[in-house]
């Protein structure tokens, strides 16, 4: 990780820090879409740096954040039935639906497997004929060209026991709909890195325009994430918002066009529900016509679960920006990362989680001692 | 295959079948007399100090990993956590639980594992037991080792004993073993120099309380949970303050580069041949210097130090000079999804 170790030496953070802070002229509110700047903001100890009048809120960029109980629950639906292997991406199993996991799942009998990328779970599908392999295809525009491939893939093979539940989501659309909410202040947009080298940097364009905010795109190191924080800053100051791309080694104006039209090749837009935000228009892929022999909720006859949010949970508004996470009474207390009620505690990249984890606050009431998940993936001993 | 090439439900039924499997595959390679002797139990001889006690089961999945397998870790591990109080290991028992239709030759290369380890630390396997469990009621093989070992008097080595002005020091690479089992059960090849750390360290831990017992206050290996669990313990069992500094800890560019691949903090991964030493900070360059003359020592470095405070919190000066508290592990670490 040579090339990474500079973007994270003190020789070119500490100058921007200092501008950082030499530059503020007023406090502003800058919100970090994506959860990997969430968690590397924690990791690093960013905030710790800033000085007062800067305010980082934690935008709704964590795929597993967003995923609403309804589709966990048709995950859970399709892992009990006796033929079905769930193959699914490591932080998506803790995550509760309406009543369980897919952790539970898994300790109660469920073949829930792991896998690292969508392909790994097609390899599955393969090395195992006589059960059917369903991959939950959850996750933003980063995500969908690889899931696109594996159902390209999966059609080149003639497999027939590959399924996906599409529950994938794109960025803008949701940005547009928070941005819309009259109620968020918001200065400063940090837009996310992985998401903008396939859509591109101009796909912010219009929200730059139309509400007058500021946007900086930035990668995932320190010194990345300083830099798009100095850019927003000086847009604000100087009364002239645009986009301003801070991470040309990877984002360009226009994005990955190939990666682009493998999305458009497999999946088309839909209404989706976001956990917390709703249903938001266009926000979502499903898959095309042509390619509908590998959705699981229509080949395994899952009957679409009705919207169902979590009782007492706040995860919608820390999703907004509007609460921070110890303003959510189950914080610390019926919600920990042992055992998570809101979205926002299971991922690691969850905003609660990553506040728990790091920033050393928790609720003042006795934090509860939840019993252990029983995640039966084994020990390293 | 030949029934020979596997285990059977017969071979944990204390009959013929299990009296063929002990001495024909686990004496060839354990050969300690008490062992030989097929008596219900070891007796251990006369000893003047305290008994330090202490038993550990493994279930790693593989069994056999880059740097190591089941029962070389068995055999570490165990002795490890004698150490970890000041005491010198004596012996450990080794009991297995193989499921039915478990490789013959899979067991005998990890008995010979059991045996090269066990004999390159000193350290005798002096009873044991074995048990089939049927096919689905296990998964390959499990192993507990128990050890006892004896602990001067001199010295009091304990996770309460961490004191303010205190050094912290790591005594090699972090992660290593963690990244090295989570790369396998992935099935990802991460290639390079990345293997398992797993290596006694009763050696180090010796020369160390020989040295002079009363400057080292607490030795804790950093196994599940990773560096940053483990001293979270410590400072709650002690009632301090702990802070490391990023910039000091030593890991392989390797590690580092694959836990980011996947997604992992290689602060919260597994470690089976490091130990974390606290120690007065009068001898601390002292000690760093001798843990670094040792073989398993060779990588260490000072990480850190103790302060004063009341609520256990474990911090983090980042490379940036930023601060970050460390947690306790929760639940398992888990790959993110990009």
């Amino acid at each position: 990780m040579k090339c990474a170790d500079e973007f994270r030496s003190r020789e070119i953070t500490a100058p921007l820090v200092q501008e950082i802070a030499h530059s503020l002229r007023r406090p502003v509110r800058i919100m970090e879409v994506c959860g990997t700047h969430t968690m590397s903001i924690f990791r690093h100890g960013i905030r710790s740096l800033l000085p007062e009048g800067i305010t980082l809120l934690s935008g709704p960029g964590c795929p597993v954040c967003v995923t609403p109980a309804s589709h966990i629950d048709a995950f859970l639906a399709a892992a009990d039935l006796p033929q079905v292997t769930i193959a699914t991406f490591g932080d998506l199993i803790r995550v509760p639906g309406a009543e369980r996991s897919l952790a539970g799942a898994r300790a109660s009998g469920a073949r829930v497997e792991i896998v690292y990328s969508p392909m790994d779970a097609l390899t599955l599908a393969q090395q195992e004929p006589e059960r059917t392999v369903l991959f939950p295809a959850i996750g933003f525009e980063t995500t969908a060209p690889t899931i696109a491939a594996t159902i390209l893939a999966a059609e080149r093979l003639e497999l027939t026991n590959f399924l996906i539940i599409a529950a994938g989501k794109t960025m803008p659309q949701a940005l547009e709909a928070l941005m819309a909410d009259p109620e968020l202040q918001v200065d400063g947009l940090l837009c996310p890195g992985h998401v903008s080298a396939i859509i591109g940097s101009e796909a912010y364009r219009p929200l730059a325009d139309r509400y007058h905010l500021a946007c900086a795109v930035a990668g995932f190191e320190p010194a990345d994430i300083l830099s798009g924080l100095l850019s927003l800053i000086r847009q604000i100051n100087e009364g002239r918002p645009g986009v301003d791309n801070c991470y040309t080694r990877v984002v360009t104006a226009e994005g990955n066009i190939r990666a682009q039209h493998l999305i458009s090749e497999v999946f088309s837009p839909a209404d989706s529900e976001w956990r917390g935000l709703g249903t938001i228009p266009g926000s979502g892929l499903v898959l095309r016509e042509q390619y509908r022999r590998f959705d699981g909720m229509e080949q395994l006859a899952i009957p679409v679960q009705p919207a169902r949010e979590l009782k007492g949970c706040r995860c919608g508004e820390i999703l907004k920006g509007r609460l921070l996470p110890p303003d959510c009474p189950l914080y610390g207390t019926a919600c920990t990362p042992l055992q998570p009620i809101g979205p926002c505690m299971v991922s690691n990249e969850g905003t609660c989680a990553a506040y728990f984890r790091y920033s050393g606050r928790k609720t003042s009431t006795a934090r509860q001692e939840p019993k252990p998940l029983s995640v039966s993936q084994r020990d390293p001993s | 295959m030949k029934t020979e090439s596997i285990i059977s439900l017969d071979h944990g039924s204390g009959g013929l079948a299990s009296q063929k499997l002990i001495g024909g595959l686990f004496l060839k390679y354990l050969t300690c007399p008490q062992l030989r002797d097929l008596e219900d139990c070891a007796m251990l001889g006369e000893y003047a100090g305290r008994i330090a006690f202490s038993t550990d089961s493994y279930v790693v999945d593989p069994l056999f990993f880059p740097g190591g397998d089941i029962g070389s870790l068995a055999v570490h591990g165990t002795i490890n956590d004698l150490a970890m109080r000041g005491a010198r290991p004596l012996a450990l028992s080794l009991a297995l639980i193989i499921e039915e239709g478990f490789s013959f030759a899979s067991l005998e290369r990890i008995i010979a594992s059991v045996a090269k380890a066990s004999e390159a630390a000193g350290v005798a396997i002096v009873t044991g037991d074995t048990k089939v469990v049927p096919k689905g009621k296990a998964d390959g093989l499990f192993v507990n080792t128990t050890g006892i070992g004896l602990a001067s008097h001199r010295h009091d080595i304990s996770v309460k004993k961490a004191q303010p002005g205190d050094a912290v020091i790591l005594s090699g690479t972090l992660a290593d073993h963690g990244i090295t089992i989570m790369s396998c059960q992935a099935g990802i090849d991460l290639g390079g120099d990345i293997e398992s750390d797993t290596q006694p360290l009763h050696q180090l831990v010796g020369a160390l309380l020989e040295e002079d017992a009363g400057l080292v206050h607490v030795l804790r290996d950093p196994t599940r949970g990773g560096l940053a669990t483990t001293l979270c313990e410590i400072a709650q069992s002690s009632g301090v303050d702990i802070v490391i500094e990023e910039d000091r800890l030593p890991i392989r560019p390797s590690v580092s580069t694959a836990c980011e691949m996947i997604g992992l903090d290689p602060l919260y991964l597994a470690n089976e041949g490091k130990c974390i030493i606290i120690c007065d900070q009068d001898g601390a360059e002292d000690i760093l210097q001798l843990v670094r003359r040792m073989p398993e020592g060779r990588d260490a470095a000072l990480i850190g130090w103790v302060h004063e405070g009341q609520d256990g919190r474990v911090s983090l000066t980042t490379r940036i000079g930023g601060s970050r508290l460390l947690e306790p592990l929760t639940g398992q670490p888990l790959p993110r999804i990009c």
